[in-house]
């Protein structure tokens, strides 16, 4: 494929709570194994994209240890590459990030030294499976200046917390609203854009100095009629984690085997190396997604078991998400939750939250 | 080129042939262990762990699993630029090709690579046990003692002495004498077949010996010579794990021993970890009905069904209403719907049909290699396809597309064999 990609994962979601405090959305561990920016980066390097910049900015050491080496990725040739890049201060410059656009202006170096034609653009907190050529080629067929993908919003979401795209016809874009109070559609960007990498550079350089920081706001819908932008029909799945919903949600989809399916032998991830997963004389899984390393002995059903966690003798766990390395002591009750990385729950404790507002525990705490 | 301390030589090419059609295709470094791992992984973790960054696999029988395995050394961070992995097979020479004819043989034909790195010390290691072992450690000792060579020495009982290899030392453990197999053992110290030779005493010995024996073996040869040279030879204690998978019962032991809800071998240490090709990522889900105890699951697992006391391989699928027990189910087999399974080691890419029984019946030695087969386990060769609702017993072998018509009334008795060899896997068994 001949484009560069560029992965926009420097946001912070407040709605995601104690979970994005300590990290990088794009640094939330997702499906037991994997973390969301693992999605949009091997769908790169799947699409045959060999060099692609990481922009982050808060909290960003959780994405700098995640992608300490490109190998995982196959990002590791002399003609391709992994750049984390993150703000830094130079002798004219001392700025964090002011918005997406910015952000790009900020490392215009990465796509001034590149020689592909072509950027992809995506966001690193979505979860999907995407093949940019195709996109690509829709992008050729519509002899297009941007497109931007986009996704019928299902029943039940909240169409406000999108960016709302409204098209004509033949998928030309007419409109494009971020977070609107008035949607008029219930089509939304997914956060996936082709443009070429010539034209990008132009239009950054146009639009930054003026003082206009946002791709969505200040360069796709304020140049909407100056340029072709057409929407693209990504009809897969994609789910957003931008809210606690939306991440309980994405991570129970993990229990359906269609699901499994689409990501397995796809998605690659940083190894650890942990051992296999044990299952212990006594204890009963059901219904559960667990990773390696994990120690089961009680009775666990509806889970997302992540790497290492380990249940003791008696305890329940019941549609609940327990992150690596947490540890859950002998007849503990945890229902309706979210556990963080490197919980201790002490032995005969009960976790009990609400199918509609689930128990969070942040990371590395002690539960007594 | 900068000096290397120490190199290690791991000795990679031997059959296994005890172990039947596990090693039809692949040399006994390469058949999969405790469900994710490959033989080979421990002695190579063990290596990075103890700080060798140099490592020459040397492999003969069947290398082509075992060099996929390798690779760069990406997985044990041996791909470096100075040293790392490099795999070494027997090669043509100006006027000869010449096979690796012994231990010491092999190493002799590779004394070129050694070279290269200037070490002060050759760590020998082979590829075909399952233990973890810290070589900066016996390096240490090698030097207190200023030994010619060390030999790793593991405490065995008294009483199981007698079928090993074993080493009288005096009490400051330097060996004078090496008995094979004695009936009345004066040590308990066995050869484990880890050495640490100081490079020019090995280098010296190796050319000697090899103008000698032309088949030349590290314990029938080498050591025994410099032994009567009066070496410093000393042995080195071990008493942790250290498990020979040499048998085909010996094999499904030590991978039971790994269910146990506290094994004897630590898998599960936050250091020293064991590293591993890991072609598969994904999590192991385990559905709404199964019954799973007592089991290891690796990547990619899915089970449906039941699964007791078993160890299971990455990508792994276990339909509803089959059941396992007591087996060990590698990379990306599939049992179907429906089938039992009891003492069983299906080797990688099998596919069970649905209804399959198999490990039931009278408990009767093969009938082509009872030496092999005859502790009731029942060994299924890699890609091996067994079709709906046929019985297999106990001590059978299968290896290959087998269809119904291989199986007499749908029943394949115990102590029978079906062998369907296909040209392009190859190998014998």
């Amino acid at each position: 494929m001949k484009a560069v990609g560029i992965i926009l994962a420097g946001g912070k979601n407040e709605r995601l709570k104690q979970l994005s405090s300590i990290r990088a959305t794009s640094a939330i561990p997702v499906g037991s194994h994997y973390r969301a920016i693992d999605f949009p980066l091997s769908n790169m390097t799947n699409s045959g994209i060999k060099k692609v910049a990481v922009i982050t900015q808060y909290n960003s050491r959780s994405l700098h240890d995640h992608l300490s080496s490109p190998k995982w990725w196959d990002l590791g040739s002399k003609q391709g590459g992994l750049f984390v890049l993150s703000p830094y201060l130079s002798s004219d410059n001392s700025v964090w990030f002011r918005g997406t656009a910015d952000s790009i202006y900020q490392n215009l170096n990465f796509l001034r030294r590149s020689k592909e034609e072509y950027v992809v653009i995506a966001s690193g907190d979505c979860v999907y499976k995407m093949d940019y050529n195709e996109m690509l080629a829709y992008h050729k067929r519509k002899n297009a200046d941007i497109t931007i993908a986009y996704h019928r919003v299902p029943d039940g979401d909240d169409i406000r917390l999108y960016g709302v795209m409204e098209m004509d016809a033949h998928e030309r874009m007419l409109d494009l609203e971020e977070k609107p109070l008035e949607p008029q559609s219930d089509l939304a960007s997914i956060g996936v854009y082709i443009v070429r990498r010539q034209l990008l550079i132009d239009l950054i350089e146009t639009i930054v100095p003026e003082g206009r920081y946002e791709l969505v706001r200040d360069l796709f819908a304020r140049y909407r009629k100056r340029l072709k932008i057409y929407g693209y029909h990504f009809e897969g799945y994609w789910r957003n984690l931008n809210n606690i919903h939306s991440y309980f949600d994405c991570n129970m989809d993990f229990l359906r085997r269609d699901i499994r399916n689409l990501f397995m032998a796809y998605i690659k991830t940083k190894p650890k190396d942990e051992p296999p997963a044990k299952y212990n004389a006594g204890a009963t899984v059901s219904n559960c997604v667990v990773g390696s390393g994990a120690i089961l002995n009680g009775h666990t059903s509806r889970s997302i078991i992540f790497r290492k966690v380990y249940t003791g003798e008696n305890s329940r766990i019941n549609n609940a998400i327990i992150m690596e390395g947490t540890t859950i002591g002998n007849n503990c009750i945890v229902e309706h939750a979210i556990i963080d990385k490197e919980v201790v729950i002490n032995e005969g404790t009960q976790v009990i939250g609400t199918v509609e507002s689930p128990v969070i525990i942040s990371k590395g705490s002690v539960v007594k | 080129m900068r000096k290397k301390e120490m190199i290690a030589m791991l000795l990679a090419g031997g059959q296994g042939s005890r172990l039947g059609v596990l090693t039809a295709t692949k040399a006994k470094p390469a058949i999969s262990f405790g469900g994710k791992y490959r033989v080979i992984d421990f002695p190579m973790s063990n290596c990075i762990n103890s700080g060798v960054d140099t490592v020459g696999v040397m492999t003969q029988y069947q290398p082509l699993q075992l060099n996929q395995h390798i690779g760069i050394g990406i997985p044990w961070d041996l791909d470096r630029r100075l040293g790392g992995v490099t795999i070494l097979a027997p090669y043509l020479k100006s006027d000869q090709g010449e096979w690796y004819t012994g231990t010491a043989n092999a190493i002799y034909q590779n004394m070129e690579f050694i070279e290269k790195y200037n070490p002060d010390y050759v760590l020998i290691l082979s590829g075909d046990h399952i233990y973890k072992m810290n070589y900066a450690k016996m390096l240490d000792f090698h030097k207190e003692n200023k030994c010619d060579v060390s030999i790793a020495a593991l405490e065995v009982p008294w009483e199981e002495a007698s079928r090993f290899g074993l080493m009288n030392v005096r009490a400051d453990k330097r060996i004078y004498e090496f008995e094979e197999k004695p009936k009345n053992p004066k040590s308990n110290l066995a050869n484990m077949g880890i050495y640490i030779f100081s490079w020019p005493v090995l280098r010296d010995a190796l050319e000697r010996d090899s103008h000698i024996h032309p088949d030349s073996d590290f314990g029938m040869h080498v050591l025994p010579m410099l032994l009567g040279e009066s070496a410093r030879m000393y042995a080195y204690p071990f008493g942790e794990y250290w498990m020979d998978v040499g048998t085909i019962e010996s094999y499904w032991s030590a991978n039971m021993d790994l269910v146990k809800t506290v094994p004897e071998f630590n898998l599960y240490e936050e250091f020293d970890k064991i590293y591993t090709d890991a072609d598969h990522q994904p999590p192991m889900y385990t559905g709404p009905d199964a019954q799973v105890q007592a089991t290891l699951l690796s990547e990619g697992c899915e089970v449906l069904g039941e699964v007791y006391n078993s160890v299971l391989g990455p990508g792994v699928i276990i339909e509803a209403g089959a059941q396992v027990r007591d087996s060990i189910i590698m990379e990306n087999c599939y049992i179907g719907r429906n089938s039992r399974l009891h003492r069983v080691i299906a080797d990688t890419n099998c596919s069970i049909g649905e209804g399959v029984v198999i490990g039931e019946g009278e408990n009767l030695p093969n009938a082509d290699k009872p030496r092999l087969y005859h502790t009731g386990i029942t060994v299924l060769g890699e890609h091996t396809l067994i079709p709906d609702k046929v019985s297999i017993g106990k001590n059978c072998v299968v290896y290959g597309l087998t269809y119904p018509y291989d199986y007499q009334d749908g029943r394949l008795e115990s102590g029978q064999s079906i062998i369907r060899e296909t040209s392009i896997k190859g190998g014998s068994e």
